[in-house]
């Protein structure tokens, strides 16, 4: 597994599951072999060292799979042919018969096992906990009891740090861990070794800890395709037994002691690997989870909601009233905050501007509140800019015979705002308010790219644990629609209030 | 008691007052000076000027050319210097009733009353109250001190943007149409409110109206401005039964 999350693979896997699997003329291996090709899916974005672009061939693919790939479609007497698909969709497009196999990192975890035929392993990798060098209290999983562990979000790993006893946090990519472990934000990570020494043991400050448990790439066939799956296997077996597939590995620099294992695979040992583990139904354990994303969801919605509503009103003052330059900034603001997506703006909040910030400040304690912070933040800011055009048009609703009487009284400008034109404005404002706040509580979910684990994401998470999206998706629709629902009727009260007293 | 000997013999004195809207000059050099305690009127055809002079006089406008002084507060063409303070010298001695009163409708009655004296010249609230109850009562609004505006006839707005203006004691009131929302019926009791004020309170009263029967039963002078030029002043008798330009006459509807 390299990146992305699993969560649209199995959704969409889920989805299609067993309705796709049409009647067959012919095996798969007869018709593979009629087409004299292997057609095999992955991803070359980003794929160093599984399958990428070589740079000294451009046009021409490289990676230890293209050369397995080549190794096993020689074994069954074919040519080996790449097609490239989105990681995160490698499992729908194979069910949709975009390719005969998906071999790109493919961990074999329990609700993959569940969609897919996976053949033997071709890879043991290690999952890998990696700490600061700095950070002496960090001797391996069990020292990590209650503190904050990165990992990409319904990976193996991630199975692996929700038996434990420490906090999973979930990343959607395989730099961000890293970099937040950097920032004194997590106190470990734990992700495949292969990502562990691409992206986290090449950062100085970070060294490995320990080796916390194996698990297996395998290649995924479609779950009727049985007999081009046990061809494979053969294939595989005869790969690992003459010592090629271990050439390979040592030519990638991705070679270790275990792969030793492979050499004696035997199909005992992958019916122990495939063995799924007891389902998890949904409970009243993953309710009370619920309620709790719930939770975060409204506190980051209503700090963020406060900060849009009090700046937004400063940005709209500044523009309508601020001397030029002033103006002209809170314009460009608004412009700018509204012209780019929130995702981004997230994005550079939490990753960019934060730990720049902290560098600067050279502060860092209270690193664990920063992605609450930034999510507070990040959507505070950008909803401020869309309420200051709310008051704005509020402002201009008002009669300008206002300001002159508050004028005439001599009130100053300032006087006037506080006490005659924003008292007015807001409730001119208030429906359009109640109607973003609603908004933003389901714009919320965004903060999940930031470690925040809301209600959107903890659906997600249950969803793939239970193996079911009806449930978790009804609870999390229903949960939303009571936060949303006594809001939108306040602003249609609010609404009726403003036409009978305009 | 200097303050009072510093005070000018006149309320107000506009001397070779120009504004332009554009290219447009719709105040050409207009002089007057009305006396203390006077009540004046500003009448003539729509676009003669009157209303844009009441606005100049009332600081809600800058003007191009000529001076302005209401009382003690010395108004100039453009913006900026002493300007801020001149203006803000201005409120302090004068007051305005809009034609649509611009009552806040955010606040009661009392409320709109209290609000000036509280937050602009510092005064207690229960002081500030004590002002509004008496000039409720002056106005005839005692029984309705705490209704919204929007719960209020014409009338009743009216004289609670008029106690709103009393409220922060000026010496002289502008008074904007005063006349355009009432019915016919309930100028009479303006009048006699406005002749109590003025006798009691000593104001200077200035208003703008097309009303002449009104001008005639209230004031002491009358201005007729046609076209940026003030054509007629004098006794509103004299100047609204026998005025001597033809152009008073036309718009009077007199034949000759």
């Amino acid at each position: 597994m390299k990146r992305g999350s699993w969560v649209p693979v199995a959704l969409t896997a889920l989805a299609i599951g067993s309705t796709s699997c049409g009647p067959h003329e012919s095996s798969a291996l007869a018709r593979m072999r009629a087409a004299g090709v292997l057609r095999w899916g992955g991803d070359v974005q980003g794929g160093e060292p599984y399958v990428f672009e070589d740079e000294a061939n451009p046009g021409q693919l490289t990676g230890f799979e293209v050369e397995l790939a080549d190794a096993i479609a020689r074994e069954l007497g074919v040519r080996a042919e790449f097609v490239q698909n989105d990681w995160s969709n490698l499992v729908p497009s194979l069910e949709r018969n975009s390719f005969d196999v998906a071999m790109n990192g493919l961990e074999v975890t329990p609700a993959r096992a569940d969609t897919v035929r996976f053949t033997r392993p071709y890879f043991i990798f290690s999952a890998q906990l990696v700490a600061r060098r700095d950070d002496p209290t960090v001797t391996g999983m069990a020292s990590l009891a209650g503190r904050r562990v990165g990992t990409l979000s319904n990976s193996y790993s991630w199975d692996l740090l929700n038996q434990s006893d420490s906090i999973p946090v979930s990343y959607e990519g395989t730099e961000e861990p890293y970099a937040d472990l950097e920032g004194h934000r997590v106190d470990g990570v734990l992700l495949d070794d292969i990502i562990a020494s691409r992206y986290g043991l090449v950062r100085p400050s970070l060294h490995l800890v320990e080796d916390v448990d194996d698990g297996y790439y395998a290649i995924a066939c479609r779950q009727a395709d049985e007999d081009l799956c046990d061809a494979i296997d053969d294939a595989l077996a005869s790969i690992a037994q003459s010592g090629e597939l271990r050439r390979i590995f040592a030519r990638w620099n991705i070679d270790a002691d275990r792969e030793e294992r492979l050499a004696s695979w035997t199909d005992d040992d992958t019916r122990a690997m495939l063995l799924v583990r007891e389902h998890q139904s949904f409970s009243s354990h993953h309710a009370m989870l619920f309620v709790e994303g719930a939770g975060v969801t409204l506190f980051v919605s209503a700090f963020a909601m406060c900060l849009a509503v009090l700046f937004g009103l400063g940005l709209a003052l500044a523009r309508m009233y601020g001397p030029k330059p002033l103006s002209l900034l809170a314009t460009s603001y608004v412009e700018l905050f509204r012209g780019t997506p929130v995702l981004l703006q997230l994005y550079v909040l939490y990753y960019g501007a934060m730990p720049w910030l902290r560098h600067a400040l050279d502060w860092d304690s209270a690193t664990q509140y920063d992605a609450m912070v930034a999510a507070i933040l990040g959507l505070g800011l950008n909803y401020a800019a869309y309420e200051s055009e709310i008051y704005r048009a509020g402002i201009q609703a008002i009669p300008p015979g206002q300001m002159e009487a508050a004028k005439v009284l001599g009130m100053s400008q300032g006087l006037a705002l506080r006490r005659v034109i924003v008292p007015q404005a807001v409730r001119i404002a208030l429906p359009g308010m109640t109607n973003d706040f609603i908004a933003l509580l389901k714009d919320s979910s965004l903060v999940s790219v930031i470690t925040v684990v809301e209600l959107t994401k903890r659906m997600t998470i249950s969803a793939v644990e239970v193996r079911s999206w009806l449930i978790p998706g009804l609870l999390c629709a229903a949960l939303y629609m009571a936060m949303s629902y006594p809001l939108s009727v306040l602003s249609r009260k609010l609404e009726e209030r403003l036409a009978r007293n305009p | 008691m200097s303050e009072i000997e510093d005070k000018p013999a006149s309320a107000i004195e506009v001397t070779g007052l120009v504004k332009k809207y554009g290219d447009r000059t719709v105040l050409k050099e207009i002089s007057y000076e009305i006396g203390r305690g006077q009540v004046a009127a500003l009448v003539g055809p729509s676009g003669g000027g009157k209303s844009t002079a009441l606005r100049c006089m009332t600081a809600l406008e800058s003007f191009h050319g000529g001076t302005i002084r209401i009382s003690s507060a010395k108004l100039t063409p453009g913006a900026g210097g002493s300007h801020a303070d001149e203006i803000r010298k201005l409120r302090l001695v004068s007051g305005l009733v809009f034609q649509s009163w611009n009552l806040f409708p955010h606040m009661s009655a009392v409320e709109n009353i209290c609000e000036a004296p509280v937050q602009v010249k510092g005064e207690s609230p229960s002081k500030a109250m004590d002002h509004a109850k008496e000039l409720l009562e002056k106005v005839g609004l005692s029984h309705r001190a705490t209704a919204m505006p929007r719960n209020m006839s014409g009338g009743e707005q009216q004289r609670c943007a008029i106690a709103r203006a009393l409220a922060m004691r000026p010496e002289i009131l502008f008074m904007d149409e005063p006349t355009s929302a009432l019915d016919p019926q309930r100028v009479g009791d303006l009048v006699e409110l406005l002749q109590k004020l003025t006798t009691e309170e000593k104001l200077t009263l200035v208003m703008v109206t097309h009303e002449m029967k009104f001008a005639t039963e209230l004031a002491d002078r009358a201005l007729v401005l046609y076209e940026g030029l003030v054509i007629e002043d004098g006794p509103p008798k004299e100047v609204l039964e026998s005025p001597k330009d033809p152009r008073t006459r036309a718009f009077l509807g007199l034949e000759d």
